[in-house]
């Protein structure tokens, strides 16, 4: 019955999304109040039928229902409740539940905080969201509706894939679809502005927190899937350039660029077509990304079981999206004024050749995704692309990127002096230099790689502490003004300072991590011992382990420096009993400076382990970096300016105000 | 220099360097693609030596042998064979008579040394690659006809195998791959 229930109320759901998709519009179009203020009551209404599907899967996972198809799939009656929870998106078809789910969020999240908006618009914006979601529904009941039945019942279930079988994976789906989902805001946002022709700098304010929020969720989203990935998939690696990390990457990319030029478009009306046009690709990215896994074209960890309707379905939707808001864009985009003019060294310039970077990497990591598959439709061959490609590509446009990210920020709108920033920045070039040169010498070795990497995080550093020097205290100020004046700074500067230091931390990490990470395999019994990087890890124990639904093989390290014991770690190499698939647990000890991490690989015919040893220095750093660049975003996005009435500061547009 | 000249100077330089940076991006490109071979077309010489490339295929069952660090196992089409050998941790679900994928360069004694082994996710799961290596051998069975299948029914039995594994490549995982 619950099932039953839970499938009918898609179909509430689902009627109800056609009508806010349609009458809103309309009613914008005729400027008829009556129908333009259904949107927001139909929008909450399918928020609650979407709520209450997503609540009988979770509680057909809860009561083990196996007459469920897709519980049978990926459930049993041993799994743990905790995961018996998560299951319900460890598969295709909940997870499109819940990316649906998260539609709704935004779309009732629009409705609740956006109130101050002029009604067309909202009316148009919730119009747009409505008609992604009639897309995902569709899809999901007319290709993969969560609700089908097994009948006869399975005895059991087929277990969840002990791969998702990990805390992280409980979270990492819902904060990446939340990113993902989120940016069909900035999407109908733009979509709705193009439409209503009132693309102006209120547009681009009232636009930015969304995409900032959107941008937290997948910075988040995609920080986990790497801590998940390095702590679960067994080898010690945090990013694969695997072509679905590329397709939440690319979004991720375009996002960035869309928050730069959307300051531009703000605070002095520039970049709006272009503006308009990463609005519109973030979200294509995302449904690319979409399609990518769920079609079945890829092979990797995400792709779920292959079904060439589902693939066809969302590469109908996926040109149906792209070319109508394309075809709308170079309808409307003639109308697009230009903004203001600036000179060739000013923010806006350092700003447009920020966006360049993202959008030649973005390009390149699609290139490096698509192209194998294009060969391998057109019947020419199978290749893959290494990830050597991705490394040098990246190696070469970030570090343009990370100039001038230190410059930007201390440079002004519409012209500045490039001498005079640079006598404020030599000092800062010359520190980072000899910082980065020190830290490699102190570690061990100095490459171009290793200095490069390195000089970028102390760039940014210095550079951020000579902004935030003269913001606290200018030429001539006083020091005892130093706490008026931190006071003054926006949240938002506080924001791009955080993220832009968040960048700093990250590159710090991979930097040291790429050059001095040492990995060993070998070959151990108990009482065996290996070294590497100073660390002694001893096997003293192994033993068999059960755990709720597996059986283990559990090693004891004891890790030691210099005769001093430093840690104990518990690698696992556990064997689900369902899908009888072995798993490797590994047992990893981290702090700030480094992590040492020990896997257990197989066992030899005389007993004996191979096992992986590493030594990875810094590699929190990375999460770390991705941590501050979310918590830049959160600041950025509080702040005040996007909460007051927006009459207040309309004529603030062309203001001086120093955030980016 | 007038502003206008000044800006077709900015302009000339920018195009430039975007022009640079496009070169070094396909060269990166360029010499990074890993070509995949079918175990056939290497036995027949038709794979590079001294590059990079992919063979996958199934592992032949009774074939892998553990000396210490280095394993060595036969990834076979059904209709031809190539030795790999291999040094370190094996993916968790390496398995003989399982579909796999290696990547890493062939020797001039014909064994092809992989430095990376990918291998399923799930047990639904056959690499594409593998599949894909596994479909062309049954094709050219198919085409040699009755004579060889009636001659050699276990490889026409596994061909047939092979063929119904590729129909239902269900791709849940790849990259389940070890490497250095």
């Amino acid at each position: 019955m619950i099932p039953e229930i839970g499938h009918l109320v898609l179909y509430f759901a689902l009627a109800l999304a056609v009508v806010q998709s349609v009458v809103p519009l309309v009613g914008a179009h005729k400027n008829s109040t009556e129908w333009m203020v259904l949107a927001r009551p139909l929008a909450n209404w399918q928020g609650v039928f979407v709520a209450l599907a997503l609540a009988c899967l979770t509680a057909s996972f809860v009561r083990n229902d196996f007459s469920v198809l897709y519980v049978a799939s990926n459930s049993n009656s041993e799994l743990p409740m905790f995961y018996r929870v998560a299951a319900v998106w460890g598969g295709h078809e909940g997870s499109m539940l819940l990316w649906v789910m998260m539609i709704s969020v935004w779309t009732m999240a629009v409705g609740r905080y956006s109130q101050r908006l002029p009604l067309p618009f909202l009316a148009r914006i919730l119009a747009v969201m409505g008609m992604i979601s009639v897309g995902f529904l569709l899809f999901m009941l007319l290709t993969s509706n969560p609700f089908d039945r097994l009948l006869p019942a399975a005895a059991d279930g087929r277990d969840l894939n002990p791969l998702l079988q990990d805390p992280g994976m409980i979270i990492h789906p819902p904060m990446l679809y939340m990113g993902y989902v989120g940016f069909s805001v900035a999407f109908a946002f733009a979509v709705a502005a193009l439409l209503g022709g009132n693309l102006d700098a209120a547009w681009a304010r009232w636009t930015r927190p969304w995409t900032t929020a959107a941008w937290v969720f997948l910075t988040f989203g995609i920080g986990l899937g790497s801590w998940w990935a390095y702590n679960e998939l067994g080898w010690g690696g945090w990013w694969f350039w695997d072509p679905v990390e590329n397709a939440s990457f690319m979004p991720w990319l375009v996002g960035t660029a869309l928050i730069h030029s959307l300051a531009v478009s703000e605070k002095r009306g520039g970049f709006k077509a272009w503006t308009v046009l990463l609005a519109l690709m973030a979200f294509s990215l995302s449904l690319l990304g979409a399609f990518l896994v769920r079609s079945g074209v890829l092979s990797s960890v995400h792709a779920f079981a292959v079904d060439p309707s589902r693939g066809m379905f969302i590469l109908v939707f996926l040109v149906i999206v792209i070319g109508s808001s394309l075809t709308l864009f170079a309808w409307r985009a003639p109308k697009i004024g230009l903004g203001q003019r600036f000179g060739v060294f000013s923010r806006e310039s350092l700003l447009l050749v920020n966006n360049m970077m993202l959008a030649v990497a973005t390009a390149a990591v699609l290139l490096g995704t698509l192209y194998p598959l294009f060969l391998d439709a057109l019947g020419m061959g199978k290749i893959s692309v290494g990830p050597p490609y991705f490394d040098a590509v990246f190696a070469l446009l970030m570090a343009p990127l990370v100039v001038v990210m230190g410059i930007g920020p201390l440079t002004r709108w519409k012209n500045d002096n490039p001498g005079a920033l640079f006598k404020r920045l030599r000092s800062a070039l010359v520190v980072s230099l000899l910082a980065a040169l020190a830290m490699g010498a102190w570690a061990g070795k100095i490459t171009l790689a290793t200095t490069g990497g390195l000089w970028m995080a102390f760039w940014i550093v210095a550079s951020l502490t000579v902004d935030l020097k003269g913001r606290l205290l200018p030429a001539g100020g006083q020091a005892n003004q130093m706490l008026n004046r931190a006071k003054q700074i926006t949240l938002a500067t506080w924001g791009m300072m955080a993220a832009h230091l968040g960048v700093a931390v990250f590159s710090f990490g991979v930097a040291m991590v790429m050059t001095f990470d040492v990995e060993r395999d070998v070959k151990m019994g108990v009482g065996d011992s290996t070294e590497i990087s100073g660390f002694t890890f001893k096997m003293t124990e192994l033993k068999e382990v059960q755990g709720p639904n597996y059986v283990a093989m559990q090693g004891r390290f004891e890790i030691t420096e210099q005769g001093k014991p430093v840690a104990t770690v518990f690698p696992q190499k556990r064997i689900y009993r369902v899908q009888s698939n072995p798993m490797t647990e590994s047992g990893v000890h981290s702090n700030a400076l480094r992590d040492l991490y020990v896997s257990m690989g197989e066992q030899l015919p005389t007993g004996e382990w191979i096992v992986r040893v590493q030594h990875k220095p810094f590699i929190v750093w990375i999460w770390g970096g991705c941590l501050m660049m979310m918590a830049g975003g959160v600041l950025a996005m509080s702040d005040r300016r996007y909460r007051v009435k927006q009459g207040a500061r309309a004529t603030t547009g062309s203001g001086t105000e120093a955030t980016a | 220099m007038k502003p206008r000249q000044k800006r077709v100077a900015i302009a000339v330089g920018a195009l430039a360097a975007v022009g640079v940076g496009v070169g070094l991006l396909l060269n990166a490109f360029n010499s990074n693609l890993v070509f995949f071979y079918t175990p056939t077309q290497v036995a027949s010489k038709e794979a590079p030596q001294g590059r990079t490339f992919r063979v996958g295929g199934l592992v032949e069952s009774g074939t892998v042998v553990r000396d210490g660090m280095t394993v060595r196992f036969i990834v076979t089409d059904t209709a031809r064979t190539v030795p790999v050998k291999y040094e370190g941790v094996l993916p968790d679900l390496f398995k003989e008579g399982k579909g796999v994928v290696a990547q890493g360069q062939l020797g001039p004694d014909g064994v092809f040394a992989a430095r990376e082994v990918l291998a399923k996710h799930d047990e639904n799961y056959m690499p594409p690659e593998a599949a894909e290596a596994l479909e062309q051998a049954a094709k050219m069975n198919a085409r040699m006809g009755g004579t060889l299948a009636q001659g050699q029914p276990g490889a026409a039995g596994a061909a047939g195998a092979a063929g119904a594994a590729g129909a239902a490549v269900s791709p849940s995982a790849m990259g389940a791959g070890v490497g250095k």
